[in-house]
């Protein structure tokens, strides 16, 4: 494999503590290594331009069965953006839900290297694993949705914890999933007979258990299966006024099952969970009021799930938020319940900066963002596609590094927003350093993935190059040059092969890695002819035809951890 | 009094029969059996003075085929024909979509009439009489 | 001897994943757990003698066997020759093939079809106009206390749906109504029985019925607790006999019935007394059923798509299933035919972003229904070859259609020889999918189902994803000769005006 070595740029690494230092970066056989051989090496003259590792995402929908309907039922959404094939890449379309493909280049030629899939049914896990497969230049990985899982809701109910972490290990390993995904717990069982659960200490009918009981459970079923990452949660009452206090509640109901000061939950898209206000009229902020407690305490980490100001699609596995959007929109609604394990739901969905809701659903993302002291705490995203596309992504950056960003924005934004906005109050702005971190080091930190998000000695030899000079452009104020810069790398490096260079495809011969966690448990979960009996009697498939077998997994890249249970 | 002809709606669709013999392989019997057929209510059948397995003329203005009568299983649907669809139908059904992709397969108007001198051609002879191969 | 278990069923969109299958000497022998389409198929028809066991190639107006390069190489030199070829089937064929025909259809800049232009292409439509509250089969088990089929007849074309997935089967909140619809069975017939009895014995005459309309009203079991099942259709089926109440319909009406269970359901008045043939109190006790129900369900089929009205009587539909939802739990799903053309919506879709009706002319994927649709393009006759896969359009299109689609050269892939394959020019023998190779497949409520391979293929014979890689390449071959070929004779063409140029400009020099 070629040796690649990038020469004189700002090294941005903030996992190695490095902030614009000039360095050179040297790449080998996939990996960074400590120096190349000068002669032999493709030399890369990175100076006056900025290095990062490549871009670790951890929270976007790209494939499955939500995703691939949300495709399906919007062709008004591609006609606007066709992508023509050229020698080197397939076609496509976009926009806020592109093909397979098109996802892959796109967040290529924006310096991403790794993308976490959001959810997915586990019923439904081949689906997703073979759209992964058609997503090339990025490593991917998925989390199976369990919080309203049978399996887990009974044996929580029951007080089990260790049966219920062999059964999640199951799992994980059956689906080759890399986290434990919890959307609206207990929400989605109770949505199977359209009903929903309003705090976290309401009844899931049938089940005599309580979202705080799942959550509680599940997270120490993570723990017992030492997985890289935390529960992965979307908290009860997403996307309702008032809501802010069921986060809150959510959070301090796991306060103290951090005991080392690590986190615990990543809680992800925030800003849809920090809504204040009795209902839509008198809509407002949460932002202040998350944020101090995340400032005081140490065992959650956020996503921002930033709302864009465009057109775009909502999906989740949360479906009665999604039907109380179209209640609210009456705009075509899609609704996907599966069996046993969760539900879904889509609905096309226009932010505009003239409704009041809206802007201030923009400017809560931000708030919180920038009110958060630690930027290891929480992350960018825009909950691709439900705040707005991944190509948006350069916007939210320019937004949170320049207050004359905000500010132009805002000004624009209904009356009621710009009055009740704390935007005008919060003078922080990002330095690159920052941005580095909520990108890419400190996503990769929240996932347990210690090659990628930076460039030490060993990492993946993922690396992004930025047409920014820290030195003479002042990025607060050319806001607009440094979006451009993010929007299209100059050099997109993945596995140690340039695979994009100033907004196009180079190289399209890295299909990327699936991350998969293979958990041992010391006591296997027990699959006899009882359970093939449960099994028939819970899903509408045999139990042999369910879990993702290794073929459809194109590039597997397999993580074993050893379970304390 | 026995008529000559049947203005009817014609339905095409699945049968259990069709489905069988499609599997079993076009060329083989029982889908000749079982396709080329048309099934008409038994007060449709008096009124043609028709008895099952004789034979008819299904004629709609996209063309017209012959195939075997047979009586609707139950119920009474008078005005209603159905064909299980295959090489036979086909022959009737039109290829208007209404710009929707979709032909004309279902409830439009035909005439039915009983046809003694006629033969049901099978699915090759059919097909070279139409399709030239 | 070797048996296998879970083995799926590659018919009909149910894909019933529970069969038990006996093979020896690898061939199968004995099935179990199928139904009657199953055990045509996998016991009797995949080794019937309608096999294709060699490609074939039309000489003459004749099939000639000849050898697999030649076949592709044939097949391929037609698709490239060809100004704007058409691509079409896919429904029985696996993912992984479709995927591969994707890129095919786009390296050729052809036009791209699947099966469900003429099965449900329009509720696809329709979803794309309103969306569409679903679920998958196994959530309508556990739950559904009402059960609507409307314009289908799962009996026959979905045999094992009702026992598998609805009625029938015991879910986790409902029970199978299956002993019910036994003892109603056994009551019918001994009523029956009587009443031929006393025929016979010429003291029993049934008092005479006025017949103000050919429907019944509907039974107070209709508003019972637990389960029950509706089925709508313009006729009586085997589907409708086994239901709580039937609901017979003037055909081209659906249109008309779901638009007043619409006002019904939302607490209008009608002024009138019939709708399509059903008076509006009978359509009154199906709404309060609607409204009054835990969890209901609608199934749906081509009756409605093919039906006068098309993608608008599933668009209306669906509204209905919205509007009830604001009264309680409703779920509504088309009862996909073929058992991947599922599958066929949903790789196309994660391609290329649209579900089928894909045109590639332009280098991107476009998208019309009514215009990239099959039978669209063979009525303008648009397209000047077609290749077909997995599919038997030569026994399911309309007479016209075919005409047209005979005026162009024509490659078939098939495994068996089906009313398209005798009408080839290029005829590829194909491996069963599901009997000879595995693969995916995508059930009529798109979860994937993983096809099993139990015997050998015949000899030589290629898969679908296999064939099409290497019509694939074969084309890419062609394509890059014609280039380079093309490449040359402008070289040529230019050294040669070069030299003209000069000795014109010698003689010129010459002359002066």
């Amino acid at each position: 494999m070629a040796e690649i070595l990038v020469k004189n740029g700002f090294v941005v690494d903030p996992t190695n503590k490095i902030d614009g230092e000039k360095m050179d970066i040297a790449i080998k056989d996939g990996k960074i290594v400590k120096k190349v051989n000068e002669r032999k090496a493709k030399i890369i003259d990175a100076s006056g331009l900025t290095v990062m590792a490549g871009g670790v995402d951890i929270h976007s929908h790209i494939a499955g069965a939500e995703v691939n309907m949300g495709r399906l039922i919007r062709p008004e959404d591609h006609y606007k953006d066709a992508v023509r094939k050229t020698k080197l890449t397939r076609s496509g379309t976009g926009y806020s839900i592109p093909s397979t493909f098109v996802t892959g280049y796109r967040y290529s030629t924006m310096g991403y290297t790794t993308v976490m899939n959001g959810s997915f049914a586990p019923l439904k896990a081949k689906h997703v694993h073979e759209e992964l497969n058609d997503i090339p230049l990025l490593d991917k990985g998925t989390y199976p949705l369990l919080g309203d899982w049978w399996f887990v809701l009974e044996n929580l109910a029951k007080g089990d914890i260790e049966e219920c972490a062999r059964h999640v290990a199951w799992m994980m390993q059956s689906t080759k999933g890399y986290a434990i995904k919890v959307v609206n717990p207990g929400g989605l069982e109770s949505w199977g007979f359209g009903h929903n659960v309003h705090s976290i200490d309401d009844q899931v009918p049938n089940f005599c258990i309580t979202p705080r009981e799942i959550v509680r459970g599940l997270i120490k079923v993570d723990k017992m299966l030492n997985l890289p990452h935390t529960i992965h949660l979307h908290t009860n009452n997403l996307g309702q006024p008032g809501n802010y206090k069921t986060t809150l509640d959510t959070m301090r109901a796991i306060e103290d099952l951090s005991t080392d000061g690590k986190p615990v939950a990543h809680i992800t898209h925030i800003q849809f969970a920090s809504f204040a206000g009795d209902d839509w009229g008198k809509f407002r902020s949460g932002a202040d009021e998350i944020s101090k407690y995340i400032n005081a305490h140490n065992h959650i980490t956020l996503d921002m799930g930033q709302v864009i100001f465009t057109d775009t699609t909502t999906m989740t596995a949360d479906g009665p938020f999604e039907y109380t959007l179209y209640t609210l929109s009456g705009h075509k609604w899609v609704n996907s319940d599966v069996e046993t394990e969760a539900s879904g739901g889509i609905i096309p969905f226009t932010y505009k900066k003239n409704n009041a809701v809206n802007a201030i659903q923009w400017s809560i993302g931000l708030e919180i963002a920038l009110l958060v002291k630690d930027p290891w705490k929480i992350f960018m995203t825009t909950d691709h596609p439900n705040g707005g596309p991944f190509m948006s992504y350069p916007r939210v950056l320019a937004w949170l590094m320049s207050k004359k960003a905000r500010e132009a924005t805002l000004k624009r934004c209904h009356k009621k927003a710009q009055k009740k906005s704390l935007l005008p109050s919060i003078d922080r702005e990002l330095s690159l350093y920052e941005l580095a971190i909520v990108t890419r080091a400190g996503t990769a930190k929240a996932l347990g993935m210690p090659n990628k998000g930076h460039l030490g000695v060993g990492a993946d030899g993922d690396v992004a190059i930025f047409n920014i000079n820290p030195e003479t452009t002042d990025i607060a104020k050319k806001y607009k040059a440094v979006r451009k810069a993010f929007k299209e790398s100059v050099y997109t490096i993945k596995d140690g092969k340039i695979v994009a260079k100033d907004g196009e495809v180079v190289d399209n011969t890295t299909p990327g890695r699936t991350m998969w966690v293979d958990v041992k448990t010391k006591q296997p979960c027990i699959i006899n002819e009882e359970m093939k009996r449960k099994f028939r009697e819970y899903w509408s498939i045999e139990y042999e035809n369910y879990p993702v077998s290794d073929h459809y997994v194109k590039v597997s890249d397999k993580l074993t951890v050893e379970a304390s249970v | 009094m026995v008529e000559k002809k049947l203005r009817a709606t014609l339905i095409t669709g699945r049968t259990i029969d069709q489905g069988v013999g499609k599997e079993l392989g076009k060329g083989s019997q029982e889908y000749f059996d079982n396709v080329a057929v048309c099934f008409l209510d038994k007060a449709d059948m008096i009124k043609l003075g028709l008895k099952p397995k004789m034979n008819i003329r299904v004629t709609s203005k996209f063309g017209s085929v012959v195939v075997k009568v047979k009586k609707f299983p139950r119920g009474a649907n008078p005005g209603i024909v159905f064909m299980p669809c295959g090489l036979w139908a086909n022959m009737v059904c039109g290829d208007e979509t209404y710009s929707m992709g979709m032909p004309l397969y279902k409830g439009f108007a035909v005439e039915v009439e009983p046809a003694p001198n006629d033969v049901v051609l099978g699915l090759d002879e059919l097909m070279k009489k139409e399709y030239g191969r | 001897m070797t048996e296998f278990k879970s083995v799926v069923c590659p018919i009909c969109g149910c894909l019933c994943d529970d069969l038990e299958i006996t093979v020896e000497n690898n061939e199968i022998v004995k099935m179990k757990n199928g139904c009657a389409v199953c055990e045509a198929k996998m016991v009797y028809g995949y080794k019937s003698e309608e096999r294709i066991l060699k490609p074939m190639i039309r000489k003459d107006g004749k099939l000639v066997p000849v050898t697999m390069d030649e076949a592709i190489h044939k097949a391929a030199q037609i698709l490239v020759d060809a100004k704007y070829p058409l691509l079409y089937g896919w429904s029985s064929s696996t993912n992984e093939a479709q995927r591969i025909g994707v890129e095919l259809a786009e390296e050729l800049g052809s036009t791209l079809d699947n099966c469900a232009s003429i099965c449900h292409g329009p509720s696809v439509m329709a979803t794309q106009e309103i969306g569409i509250p679903t679920a998958t089969l196994g959530q309508i088990r556990h739950r559904a206390d009402l059960i609507v089929y409307w314009a289908c007849n799962p009996w026959t074309s979905h045999p094992r749906h009702v026992e598998r997935y609805t009625a029938f089967t015991e879910g986790r909140f409902e029970k199978s109504e299956w002993k019910n619809y036994m003892l109603k069975l056994k009551g019918e017939t001994g009523k029956k029985k009587i009443e031929a009895a006393s025929k016979r014995l010429g003291q029993y005459s049934p008092p005479p019925r006025p017949q103000v309309c050919m429907v019944d009203a509907p039974p107070k079991s209709i508003q019972k607790m637990g389960r029950k099942m509706i089925v709508v259709d313009v006729r009586k089926t085997k589907t409708a006999e086994a239901a709580d109440y039937f609901l017979q319909v003037e055909p081209n009406k659906d249109y008309e019935i779901f638009s007043a269970l619409r006002c019904l359901v939302n607490d209008q008045e009608l002024d009138i007394d019939k709708v399509g043939g059903v008076p509006v109190d009978y359509l009154k006790d199906v709404a309060d059923a609607m409204i009054n129900c835990e969890f209901g369900a609608i199934f749906f089929g081509l009756g409605l798509t093919q039906s006068l009205g098309r993608f608008r009587n599933i668009e209306v539909a669906i509204a209905l299933t919205r509007d009830l939802n604001r009264r309680t739990k409703f779920v509504i799903s088309p009862m996909r035919g073929h058992f991947n053309v599922t599958g066929a919506n949903i790789v196309f879709a994660w391609q290329t972003g649209y579900p089928y009706a894909i045109d590639f002319s332009q280098g991107y994927p476009q998208y019309n229904p009514g215009e990239f649709t099959i039978n669209d393009l063979l009525r303008r006759g648009d397209n000047d070859a077609t290749l077909v896969i997995s599919s038997d359009p030569g026994a399911h299109f309309p007479k016209s259609s075919m005409q047209n689609m005979m005026k162009h050269p024509l490659i078939t892939i098939n495994p068996d020889m089906n009313a398209i394959s005798r009408l080839g020019d290029v005829v590829f023998p194909a491996q069963w999918c599901g009997i000879e190779y595995s693969g995916t497949a995508y059930r009529m409520d798109s979860v994937p189902i993983p096809l099993k391979k139990v015997v050998e293929p015949p000899p030589g014979i290629l898969n679908d994803q296999e064939l099409l890689e290497r019509i694939l390449n074969e084309v890419r071959a062609i394509k890059a000769q014609k280039t380079e070929v093309q490449t040359k004779v402008k070289g040529e063409v230019r050294s040669a005006a070069k030299t003209v140029k000069k000795t014109a400009k010698r003689t010129k020099r010459k002359v002066a």
